[in-house]
């Protein structure tokens, strides 16, 4: 490889890790927190790309002032999503395993609503919008400047998210209700809000990750399956649950995916499989799980 | 086994319903017309992946998404042996081969999954599935240099007869696991697995074996049903919502009895198959929204309400015994 490929790898590699680790800390969230593993993610990473895609087209918004809209959209519709429809199943759930296998399964019911509800309006056709695509010169590499922005902003975001979740008052509350939310109940914090912002922060990163993606790339209605089993392997990789296990997650399988695509692009998936089940049989609850 | 099961009247009935049943089955396609004989065969197909399914998932509580995986192999062994270009095998041994490579792929996949506990053993086969969509798109688009395969075609009967005796087979199988030690095992596990491995019970051999025992049913219905479709490419062959349909079946129908999944297959496979064509989008949109429901409001399914109705119905008759008095009491 010459030095140009390197730059390269490591810079495309880093742009889809970041997004990744976007995605994946989403996921963690919402598994890791209010024990839903969202199997409808990605789907929300769609919607939030073809509304983007179609602020643009159709109001001539900045890509990146609409996430002044797009995020307390998602934010809000993950509240109310999990206030209306997992907090129900929750109370209803005989064991917290049982609401685990439940969720999933309804959130899959989930995926087939929002993606049906998608191709009703936008259809199945893949669309793409061109906005700052000049080229900036990184150590003599040219990358669109679109790129370059979304990999500075997921990056940004996903330290703030962090910094959050482990600084903040309401951060502390939130990785109480991680570790037993029953006791964090009795300690004063209200689980029933709690949880569904959780599930909302975690459609909130969705959809600035679909946000991001749609600047850099097309975006088609059936993009969010491949992105969820993404997030999938980043969160069972960093360890489910463990919310900076899932940021480096990302970005190792960013630049593993930029590696294998110099070899055969058609393999990247497969890499990415091999890795997790690799990871998986040496260390089975993930890179930082507790065990 | 205990004889004296058999001889009560009960069981009489019950055998003698699932006699008329093959025997209305058997000879339904002397008077059923094509197109139905083929909803049957959607029907049977359903009913052998959920039973399948439940029969390792429904007891041991690791959910299993690799359905799609199995019957995905299953199909491209029917692919390999029995092409357009002329069947390698006769039919009933391509059947038996697509059970036997997805067994084989289950024995493997298990041994190193199954330690996996919880949400990582339903993301690893999520993955599986995927997986094997993407090696095959590889493999067809670079390796052979094109895409789908087709095969030697078979009519609707000789799919629908083939599924017949699989689904009896698969019924078969999960009756008398249920009913003998494997079974006893199985149900220990999901209760509690640490427990069950503390009374002496080898979990990982008992979760692989039924593991590897339910794919062979599935392996078994996909090389069935593939000579059928005559053309079949990754994107039919390993698609998700074969992986999830039985899951919705079983949970509809209720995973208590065994012929809870059965009822809760053929309910769904008959919508399926007259809705779905028609309209796609409002389909699966109204299959989002009947898998959610369902969920929240259905936890027992169908065969669950059974115990509640009864509940429920002596409650009202207790209530009418003692004139209203007891109104409070009757439900609690």
């Amino acid at each position: 490889m010459d030095k140009a490929t390197i730059v390269w790898v490591i810079i495309s590699g880093l742009l889809n890790g970041s997004i990744y680790a976007l995605i994946a800390m989403g996921l963690s969230i919402q598994y890791g927190v209010a024990k839903v593993l969202n199997l409808s993610h990605g789907e929300f990473i769609m919607v939030a790309a073809w509304l983007t895609f179609a602020f643009f087209t159709s109001f001539g918004i900045n890509p990146l002032a609409s996430a002044a809209i797009t995020a307390p959209l998602f934010l809000g519709i993950g509240f109310l999503i999990h206030r209306t429809i997992f907090t129900t199943l929750r109370k209803r759930a005989p064991t917290p395993a049982a609401f685990e296998g439940n969720s999933l399964l309804v959130a899959f019911g989930l995926l087939y609503v929002v993606q049906n509800i998608a191709l009703l309006i936008w259809g199945g056709k893949p669309r793409a919008y061109f906005w700052l695509t000049s080229g900036v010169d990184i150590l003599g590499v040219r990358f669109a400047l679109n790129n370059v922005i979304a990999l500075a902003v997921a990056v940004a975001l996903g330290v703030a998210f962090y910094v959050f979740v482990n600084r903040s008052r309401l951060g502390k509350a939130i990785r109480a209700a991680a570790q037993d939310p029953a006791t964090a109940g009795l300690m004063g914090i209200n689980i029933n809000w709690v949880l569904p912002l959780c599930f909302g922060l975690g459609a909130l990163l969705a959809g600035i990750a679909g946000l991001l993606l749609s600047m850099c790339y097309s975006i088609s209605t059936f993009m969010g399956i491949g992105y969820t089993v993404i997030a999938l392997i980043v969160v069972a990789l960093g360890g489910l649950g463990s919310i900076p296990g899932s940021f480096i997650g990302g970005f190792i399988l960013g630049i593993v995916g930029s590696i294998v695509v110099q070899f055969e692009s058609a393999l990247s998936m497969v890499a990415f499989y091999a890795l997790l089940m690799i990871l998986l049989v040496a260390r089975p609850k993930g890179l930082l799980g507790k065990t | 086994m205990d004889i004296s099961k058999f001889t009560s009247k009960k069981s009489l009935l019950v055998a003698g319903l699932v006699l008329a049943i093959l025997v209305f089955l058997a000879t339904f396609p002397t008077y059923g017309s094509n197109s139905e004989v083929g909803i049957w065969v959607t029907i049977l197909m359903y009913i052998i992946l959920t039973v399948s399914w439940v029969m390792f998932s429904g007891t041991t509580g690791y959910m299993s998404l690799a359905v799609a995986a199995f019957f995905g192999i299953g199909m491209y062994t029917a692919a390999f042996l029995y092409p357009k270009s002329g069947p390698l095998l006769p039919l009933p041994a391509v059947v038996i081969m697509g059970g036997l490579v997805s067994f084989v792929f289950a024995l493997l996949t298990g041994l190193v999954t199954l330690r996996l506990k919880g949400m990582y053993f339903a993301i690893f086969t999520f993955g599986f599935s995927v997986l094997l969509y993407h090696l095959m798109v590889y493999y067809e688009l670079q390796i052979i240099g094109y895409r789908g395969q087709r095969l030697t075609p078979i009519t609707n009967v000789t799919a629908f007869y083939i599924l017949i005796i699989v689904m009896v087979l698969t019924l078969l199988a999960a009756y008398l696991i249920r009913h003998s030690r494997l079974g006893l095992a199985m149900q220990s596990i999901g209760e509690s697995e640490d427990a069950a491995a503390h009374m002496g019970v080898n979990t990982t051999m008992v979760k692989v074996i039924t593991f590897a025992i339910s794919a062979f049913f599935m392996g078994a219905a996909g090389a069935a049903l593939a000579p059928k479709w005559e053309y079949i490419d990754p994107s039919v062959a390993f698609n998700m919502f074969y992986s999830f349909m039985p899951v919705l079946m079983a949970v509809f129908g209720g995973m208590r009895e065994l012929y809870g999944p059965v009822i809760g297959a053929a309910i769904f496979a008959y919508t399926e198959r007259t809705l779905r064509l028609r309209f796609p989008y409002y389909y699966m949109l109204s299959f989002g929204i009947a898998l959610i429901l369902i969920i929240i409001y259905l936890p027992g399914g169908l065969t669950g309400l059974v115990p509640t109705l009864k509940d429920k119905l002596g409650g009202v008759i207790a209530r009418l015994r003692k004139g209203g008095q007891s109104d409070r009491h009757a439900n609690t």
